[in-house]
């Protein structure tokens, strides 16, 4: 199904959808575009790729897995009895105007959450209840790779309609059969005229990018270096070991769970964690796997260009939406660390 | 930078003796630098020393205790350095200090305002006076004055406080201490509900990555933060704007007085939340009660690391 929709009733689509779902848009906030619950006062803002991907429509940065109370016995004050509620998110959300690389990030997630042995239900409350309509970009950035792993700038796996810019409005798409139904709307007209535009638009905006760079052999190559903590201490020489990189990332998918109490009520909620902290994998014991920062960026890496591709058929768990370049406070470059690891062997080859 | 040769030289000089020394190079775009750590000559040919190195390199110093580490420093990157002197972080004896005259480095989100968007930017040649860039094939001629990071529009020590080796000449400072916290007196005449209100939209949108932590020189606890620390389990790790904030405060309390304001922090925050008042807040009120900067002098004890039966700044027997 291929729809169109003129610019100036992309508002009263939004109006529309907000009425029956909550919906998501990226605006200004600040200096920086993040996306929040639309507000027809805000408006919104999808001229460029937010600073911060829309990561929290299906994985908040904290959500309550369950509310707990503790019930005093007033008979016998030792007792105390625990009720427990289970809080599965029960809402449908639409997220407007994410970026192929955004969408294409939950795929990740679904490996790991959906398609294993165990479901997460939290995740799979939102992921199956929240659509995604994508824009196409018209052009890379200094900072997109998405060519390099396997995706590109109109690439629509993860969404459910395609947006892609062409004369006077926009040229909707449903990539998915949910998402015929978000094209039902009377503020749509009918968009074969117009496919032919946006297909040159698309393969436009395929020719902007730079020439992908082969990354099959990294998974070998990143195991191969593995132990040579000298490479890694250079690769994370300027890191500060923060966790901009990870919650920017539309793909890093790990949490913490804590007990938040107030008195006899709280809730345990899981929040979002990074394997950039040292607290990540710090064992109760005292003992930490990872102590430095030199270990914590070789897991960053390697779990996304080798360990999940291992796991999952080959596929990269990096998107390529670049936001850890361009907002990493000091400048890692995951692209440079992953083609300095393919050359590794290379390099002690011409050292020796 | 003028004399980036003769400081190339100075760092090949002290290469033999030092284990590494930490600079600027090129990074992803040409408009940006990052960090760059020299072991060897072909490693300082890529030094690169303009108005986009902005960082703050006495960040690295103190997890490279052992080491003989060179360091490049700016004005305020040398008053961390002076900091983290004063407080025993690091030795005297372990650190070479490359300083040098700085007239300003550029802020980063005052030139995507001024272009839009900086994500495609193909050159960028920085001078004294002029930004020029080109961004998706469009011209951008941006003066100095409009991208020049706030903290140096009111520097008063653009030149090393401290340094073993000063290369070119030293920049005459023109402001003064009140010309700094204008933005923090404007602000500071809000309403208390004004000022409530312009946090809580701020903090918001703070994802809790503690980049501000981690760049900031003087935050040393590092692994060992109250904001996330497991057991005890301190701060809430609810994505609630009030647990943002107090993390803010604690931060901001636990720099009193030591904070150099070199702007590590809120430079680093990638959703730019202007976290910097709340250190300007602070260190203004150090000045009035105790006449006192942070990392100025080497042999200062900061003013809330001691304690004077008589302090100078305060008449409290006359109250």
């Amino acid at each position: 199904m291929a729809k169109f929709i003129t610019s100036d009733k992309v508002y009263a689509w939004l109006e529309e959808l907000g009425q029956k779902h909550e919906v998501l848009a990226p605006r200004n906030e600040g200096d920086s575009i993040v996306f929040k619950p639309y507000d027809s006062k805000k408006g919104f803002n999808i001229e460029r790729e937010a600073t911060a991907p829309p990561k929290k429509a299906c994985f908040p940065q904290s959500e309550t897995l369950v509310e707990f109370s503790h019930i005093k016995d007033l008979e016998n004050p030792e007792k105390v009895a625990l009720d427990v509620k289970e809080t599965i998110p029960t809402s449908s959300w639409v997220v407007f105007g994410s970026r192929p690389c955004d969408a294409r990030g939950f795929t990740m997630f679904d490996r790991v959450y959906l398609n294993g042995k165990h479901v997460d239900v939290y995740y799979k409350a939102r992921r199956e209840n929240t659509f995604f309509i994508t824009l196409a970009c018209e052009k890379g950035e200094t900072t997109c790779f998405c060519n390099w792993v396997g995706s590109g700038p109109s690439d629509p796996t993860g969404s459910d309609v395609l947006m892609v810019p062409v004369d006077g409005g926009y040229f909707l798409e449903a990539v998915s059969e949910r998402g015929e139904s978000i094209l039902d709307s009377s503020l749509l007209e009918d968009g074969g005229s117009k496919q032919a535009d946006a297909d040159k638009f698309r393969a436009e905006a395929d020719q902007s990018m730079g020439e992908a760079r082969d990354l099959s052999k990294a998974p070998a190559k990143l195991l191969e270096a593995f132990d040579d903590m000298d490479f890694w201490e250079a690769q994370s020489a300027k890191c500060l070991s923060c966790g901009a990189c990870t919650y920017l990332c539309p793909t890093c998918y790990c949490f913490n769970i804590t007990d938040e109490s107030d008195g006899v009520k709280g809730e345990r909620i899981r929040s979002w964690d990074n394997c950039m902290s040292n607290t990540f994998t710090l064992e109760a014991s005292g003992h930490n796997p990872r102590p430095t920062k030199a270990h914590r960026l070789k897991n960053r890496v390697g779990h996304k260009f080798s360990y999940y591709p291992d796991l999952h058929d080959g596929v990269i768990s990096c998107c390529g939406c670049g936001r850890c370049i361009k907002s990493c406070p000091v400048g890692v470059d995951i692209r440079e660390i992953v083609l300095n690891a393919i050359a590794y062997e290379a390099k002690e080859k011409a050292d020796g | 930078m003028k004399n980036l040769e003769d400081l190339k030289k100075q760092i090949k000089d002290g290469l033999s003796e030092l284990d590494v020394v930490i600079g600027w190079t090129d990074s992803f775009d040409p408009l940006h630098a990052t960090p760059h750590f020299m072991r060897s000559e072909a490693d300082v040919d890529k030094l690169k020393v303009d108005a986009l190195c902005v960082h703050n390199l006495a960040t690295y110093l103190p997890s490279l205790k052992g080491k003989k580490v060179g360091i490049v420093v700016k004005g305020c990157d040398s008053r961390s350095v002076v900091e983290l002197l004063q407080e025993n972080l690091i030795s005297r004896e372990d650190v070479t200090i490359f300083g040098f005259g700085c007239s300003g480095v550029v802020d980063q989100v005052k030139i995507r305002r001024a272009v839009g968007e900086a994500g495609m930017v193909e050159s960028c040649e920085v001078s004294g006076t002029e930004v020029k860039l080109t961004v998706a094939g469009k011209e951008h001629k941006l003066p100095m004055a409009d991208v020049i990071a706030d903290k140096c529009q009111t520097c008063r020590y653009p030149n090393a406080v401290l340094s073993d080796q000063f290369v070119g000449e030293e920049i005459k400072p023109t402001a003064s201490f009140e010309d700094g916290y204008k933005d923090l007196e404007e602000f500071e005449a809000k309403s208390t509900e004004e000022k409530f209100t312009f946090w809580l939209g701020e903090m918001d949108r703070c994802i809790r990555c503690y980049a501000c932590r981690n760049a900031c020189p003087m935050c040393v606890c590092r692994d060992h933060c109250v904001a996330q620390s497991r057991d005890p389990h301190w701060l809430s790790q609810e994505a609630h704007v009030r647990d943002k904030w107090m993390f803010q405060v604690i931060h901001a309390y636990h720099l009193t007085g030591r904070c150099t304001e070199c702007g590590e922090c809120q430079r680093a925050c990638p959703v730019d939340i202007p976290i910097l008042l709340f250190k300007k807040k602070f260190n203004k009120e150090i000045k009035e009660v105790f006449n006192y900067e942070a990392g100025l002098d080497p042999e200062a004890t900061p003013p809330l690391q001691t304690f004077k039966i008589d302090e100078p700044t305060i008449k409290e027997k006359e109250w």
